[in-house]
């Protein structure tokens, strides 16, 4: 047996064994069923699906703002029910659509919110919250004192990613981050991120249901339908794959195309 | 008698009437939030304490004001002739739109959030100190503004537990069948309800987030 083997599987940060989730526990409630895959540390997982396939609920599932009915999730090689949920969670990145972003609180108050949950020193604190508003490419000087209601959707969804990475999480989970941008500013946000977690080389599950944004992010494509995974593909096989929700997408791409299909 | 005559010549008594009234609805409404709020946040995440809690408080309202006072004075210990029983009456009626409105106010926070503040590893202590409340403030001071325009009104009813206040003059007026001596209580009390609406009307909108 080749011992390489063995570093590689403790490297899978995230496993979905078998995992099963339904409302209530009943059968004709059930969200997702029989999800298996796994990520490696470092790579940039997109959950790809039409709304209501499912993919919310796999991310809500990591950081155990779910828990599995069927089947267990592992994380950083521990079931997500053995975990303390807040010791999970503050381990784990999240940046959700609308930001999330704590209205009475101001930007810097926002990103330092887990340091401070943490209970690191004020001045570690004030040093960290410089690093990611220049790291998202914020001024700190400019806007570490705003409150959210005086920044722009895309400034937003910057303090977003800011706090999600405060404490340097091994594990960022998005879901749909840049969903409610404006087309010029996704892009340019889409752009920013790609680079950012190459170089951070952080293990990230991001939702979208866009497949334009999958192929510029992703080092892997999981496709969604019903609840099930249809497709797991690199981004370069991704488009190749015979399947009707595959084609779907590829359709979506070129909405001409797809009218002519 | 014109009622301005009136009021020229009983000045000392009207003021100390008014003085006793708001006493009376300071010492209310003091002890309405400290059991309103605190029962408010309790009741966020326990189902059946809140249809029992805001049932009970519910049914209080709908209870006549003076009858209220009435029921009141056979009780022992709360009961009785005078200010303790009037004041019990006053936090019965102000409990239900500072207790509904806490709630309604912790409950009624953007689900984002709320989704953000426990995916972050918030537990639910913090997120309903450091996250519910400071949003909710708003809410829970218009709680406390109808409540206290409500309790204003209804300890005139005091006085006839006994319990003095502005109360005093309508009473009396009625029984003399004379406008003047209503309205020598009827204008201070109507007065005290425009002013502490102005006031925290004032405090409820500086206290508004965005």
């Amino acid at each position: 047996m080749n011992p390489q083997t063995v570093p590689e599987k403790a490297d899978r940060t995230i496993q979905f064994q078998n995992v099963t989730y339904s409302i209530n526990g009943t059968a004709h409630h059930t969200i997702v069923s029989e999800i298996r895959f796994s990520v490696g540390a470092g790579q940039t997982v997109l959950l790809l699906g039409r709304s209501g396939s499912g993919k919310t609920t796999l991310l809500r599932l990591i950081n155990r703002l779910l828990v599995p009915t069927g089947g267990q999730v592992i994380v950083h090689g521990r079931p997500t029910t053995e975990w303390d949920p807040i010791r999970l969670r503050r381990g784990i990145g999240y940046v959700i659509q609308d930001a999330g972003l704590f209205p009475h609180f101001t930007v810097a108050e926002n990103i330092a919110l887990v340091p401070s949950l943490e209970k690191w020193d004020a001045d570690r604190i004030t040093v960290r919250v410089k690093e990611l508003l220049t790291l998202v490419g914020l001024d700190p000087a400019e806007f570490a004192a705003r409150k959210p209601h005086e920044l722009s959707g895309g400034q937003r969804q910057r303090i977003g990613v800011a706090r999600a990475l405060a404490v340097d999480p091994a594990i960022l989970l998005m879901d749909e981050p840049f969903g409610a941008l404006d087309p010029v500013t996704r892009a340019e946000l889409q752009r920013e991120f790609s680079a950012l977690a190459r170089r951070l080389g952080k293990t990230i599950v991001f939702v979208t249901h866009d497949l334009r944004e999958a192929l510029l992010l992703a080092s892997r494509i999981i496709l969604l339908e019903g609840g099930r995974i249809v497709a797991d593909a690199t981004p370069q096989e991704f488009p190749r794959i015979d399947h009707p929700e595959v084609r779907a997408f590829t359709a979506s791409l070129d909405p001409l195309r797809g009218a002519q299909a | 008698m014109s009622a301005w005559n009136f009021f020229a010549e009983h000045r000392a008594e009207i003021l100390e009437a008014t003085v006793n009234h708001l006493a009376l609805v300071v010492v209310a409404m003091a002890f309405a939030i400290a059991i309103a709020v605190p029962l408010g946040m309790l009741i966020v995440h326990r189902k059946t304490l809140r249809n029992f809690a805001l049932g009970i408080a519910s049914i209080f309202q709908t209870i006549p004001s003076l009858a209220l006072f009435g029921f009141l004075i056979p009780i022992p210990f709360i009961g009785g002739i005078g200010r303790r029983t009037a004041i019990v009456a006053l936090v019965l009626y102000a409990l239900l739109p500072i207790l509904r409105n806490t709630y309604v106010g912790l409950t009624g926070i953007d689900p984002a959030v709320l989704e953000a503040a426990e995916a972050m590893g918030m537990t639910e202590y913090q997120i309903l100190w450091r996250v519910r409340l400071p949003l909710a403030r708003a809410v829970i001071l218009a709680g406390i503004r109808t409540a206290t325009i409500i309790t204003i009104g209804v300890a005139t009813i005091a006085a006839a537990i006994g319990a003095g206040g502005l109360g005093t003059f309508i009473f009396r007026g009625v029984a003399m069948v004379s406008d003047a001596v209503i309205l020598a209580g009827a204008i201070p009390a109507a007065l005290l309800a425009i002013a502490a609406d102005l006031l925290l009307g004032w405090l409820e909108r500086r206290l508004k987030i965005v």
